[in-house]
């Protein structure tokens, strides 16, 4: 370990004795990047987290983040930071959820959770079952939408202003004055997943990046490229002969 | 209609109905745009919602569009009464996905400008609470220590506010020595005077003590419930500091204490970042103490890019410069959640990376969320006029809250 982020040691026998208080509600558990990731399963969430506030001395919950991921189903993704202030620790608890399947809320054991979960609510529109006040949190009066989600656009839906005419504030479609632009600075030959531009008509395999070539050397002369010597009679010079002069205007 | 008129107070004043108000969102002890919607019973405050948002600028939607580098910036904007705490969460976190090393002589200042930014923060927020219970004097006095810490932002950073001088691998330049002297000349003499000149005014004022004292207590119980952290918890008399606990860059060289509070009352909570302050002096004398000589960046040229002098004489430099300013650099996929102790308390970024050059999410946990959605269980049964105490005691800036 070389970088000098919070130092964070974890006691030996943790992920034994987080497996053990979980039991079959886990799904499972990892250690990456000197961090323990707790999967379980949605609708345990509850009980998990009693057994870790009580038998794993977790007191603490400090965050809910969600993630979005699209291409995986179910698609959200919501993690609980959670911190022992006794145990100087801290994991986090994952678990996957959707649209419409709502996920247990943990307001009964951390009423801080309220607000947490209010705004994931509003950022991806997951539900919490037993929030009894899942209003909107950060979005505007009357916001349609969930803004987080990736197939949401930056510039979202609708823009304000102050109409003099009107003398109030009115929303109106998003009208951008340039197109929004994405620069995509990956390198082709790092293996972008994409078809490049050139390559459409190639078929199988234009989904791969090209290979950049073998670098060229011209350590021996038939490497040059020159090719063979020409002939010795183009060599010589034809004798250029003087213009005529006649029809000079 | 006419059931409330058989209720209102027209005779004999026997029933009194509660009535809601707005507080803000344009209102000077608001701190910034916050509108809390009260239900009184004449001043004594029933029940207290707060509407937060009103700043909300999509800033964790905006960094996934961005590059890492490009990402750094937003978070001087969050809370931009301490911009370099914010900061140093993020890229300390890049730096845990990347494993990367960082020079000592970078984690050395990067301490001391933290502290320096503490005493920034601290000084506004005493200065405030101070002005939001009547004080007019001492507030002057402390936004003079506050212009000099936005010079030394400037000399360092060309910034007085949103410096960007923090980076993955350090920091962005090396400060001149001239800097480092007139920063301990500072500590030594105009600092300490101004800011014992101020606070003598109301540590133990009558008055300041009379709004404060007993005001708005919250229990260990209470603090750990609702996700209290930095002076909030401290103040409730939980020695709880993640720059003690989980030290960071070069805080486990540094000796300083931690300030607790004994009742959990505003008083405490504002005597917890006087004392603060005191510490953070004693933090940055010992950086200056012992801050070595030496590059203050990561020479890992995949992440770091080189100076514009060497960038004359040589081409490898130049390439990698273009490539690290429109490309950027990649981040192995991965996710990390790191939390420092910010002057407000543990401002944590929850960082998914899925290897390319943007973040896939950045979650950003900011302290003012958990300790404004306890103002409402703070503020029952309290006046009307305790409530702005209470805020000022809260430290809240919506940049961070709101995000």
């Amino acid at each position: 370990m070389t970088h000098s982020a919070p130092l964070i040691t974890t006691p030996v026998g943790t992920i034994e004795a987080i497996s053990k208080a979980l039991g079959k509600h886990l799904v499972s558990i990892e250690e990456a990047n000197n961090e323990i990731a707790v999967h379980i399963h949605r609708d345990a969430l509850v009980e998990c987290m009693i057994q870790l506030r009580d038998e794993c001395a977790y007191q603490q919950l400090m965050e809910i983040a969600g993630v979005d991921w699209p291409d995986r189903d179910p698609r959200f993704e919501v993690v609980y930071c959670l911190l022992s202030l006794t145990k100087n620790h801290r994991i986090r608890v994952h678990l996957v959820t959707n649209e419409d399947q709502p996920v247990p809320s943990v307001t009964g054991i951390w009423p801080v959770a309220g607000w947490l979960e209010r705004e994931v609510f509003d950022m991806y529109g997951v539900l919490f079952s037993g929030n009894t006040d899942l209003r909107r949190i950060l979005t505007d009066y009357g916001f349609a939408g969930h803004p987080q989600r990736k197939d949401f656009p930056l510039s979202g839906y609708v823009e304000l202003r102050y109409s003099e005419e009107e003398k109030r504030v009115k929303y109106e479609p998003v009208q951008l004055a340039q197109d929004f632009r994405n620069f995509d600075f990956l390198s082709p030959w790092e293996g972008a997943d994409y078809i490049l531009p050139g390559d459409e008509k190639t078929g199988e395999g234009a989904g791969k990046a090209v290979p950049p070539p073998t670098p060229k050397t011209t350590d021996t002369a038939t490497q040059t490229g020159a090719g063979k010597a020409a002939n010795k009679e183009a060599v010589k010079r034809s004798v250029r002969k003087p213009k005529a002069t006649g029809d000079k205007a | 209609m006419s059931m409330q008129q058989d209720l209102a107070p027209t005779t004999g004043d026997d029933v009194i109905q509660n009535y809601t108000i707005n507080f803000g969102p344009q209102h000077p002890a608001a701190h910034g745009v916050l509108r809390l919607v009260m239900e009184l019973d004449g001043e004594i405050v029933e029940r207290l919602d707060p509407h937060i948002g009103l700043l909300h600028r999509g800033t964790e939607k905006l960094i996934e569009y961005k590059t890492y580098l490009q990402a750094l910036p937003y978070f001087d904007r969050l809370d931009y009464a301490s911009p370099m705490a914010m900061e140093h969460s993020y890229v300390l976190a890049v730096e845990k996905l990347l494993d990367l090393e960082v020079p000592l002589r970078a984690q050395y200042l990067r301490v001391l400008f933290a502290e320096l930014t503490r005493i920034k923060n601290h000084t506004l927020n005493i200065a405030h609470h101070i002005i939001d219970v009547g004080a007019m004097t001492p507030p002057l006095w402390l936004y003079e220590i506050r212009e000099d810490i936005m010079g030394f932002y400037e000399r360092a950073s060309g910034a007085r506010m949103h410096a960007a001088w923090f980076r993955p691998g350090g920091v962005h330049q090396d400060v001149p020595l001239k800097l480092l002297t007139d920063i301990a000349e500072w500590l030594d003499d105009r600092m300490p005077r101004l800011f014992e000149d101020a606070m003598s005014l109301v540590v133990d004022n009558r008055i300041f003590k009379q709004r404060n004292v007993d005001i708005a207590i919250v229990s260990k119980e209470d603090a750990i419930k609702w996700g209290f952290s930095g002076p909030m918890i401290r103040g409730a008399g939980i020695p709880w500091d993640i720059r003690k606990s989980q030290p960071y860059d070069v805080y486990d060289r540094i000796e300083f204490d931690i300030p607790v509070g004994t009742r959990g009352d505003c008083y405490d909570r504002f005597m917890v970042r006087v004392e603060e302050v005191r510490q953070s002096v004693r933090i940055m004398k010992q950086c200056l103490q012992q801050m070595p000589e030496g590059p203050v960046c990561s020479d890992d040229r995949k992440v770091v890019p080189p100076k514009r002098a060497e960038m004359k004489q040589s081409m490898e430099a130049l390439i990698h410069h273009f490539k690290l300013y429109t490309e950027g650099f990649k981040v192995p996929a991965g996710s990390v959640y790191v939390a420092t102790e910010s002057p407000k308390g543990e401002f944590g970024v929850y960082l998914v990376a899925d290897g390319s050059n943007k973040p896939y999410r950045c979650k950003i946990r900011p302290t003012a969320f958990s300790h404004l959605q306890a103002m409402d269980f703070m503020t029952r049964g309290h006046m009307l006029a305790d409530t702005t105490a209470i805020l000022g005691a809260l430290d809240i800036v919506f940049g961070e809250c709101d995000r």
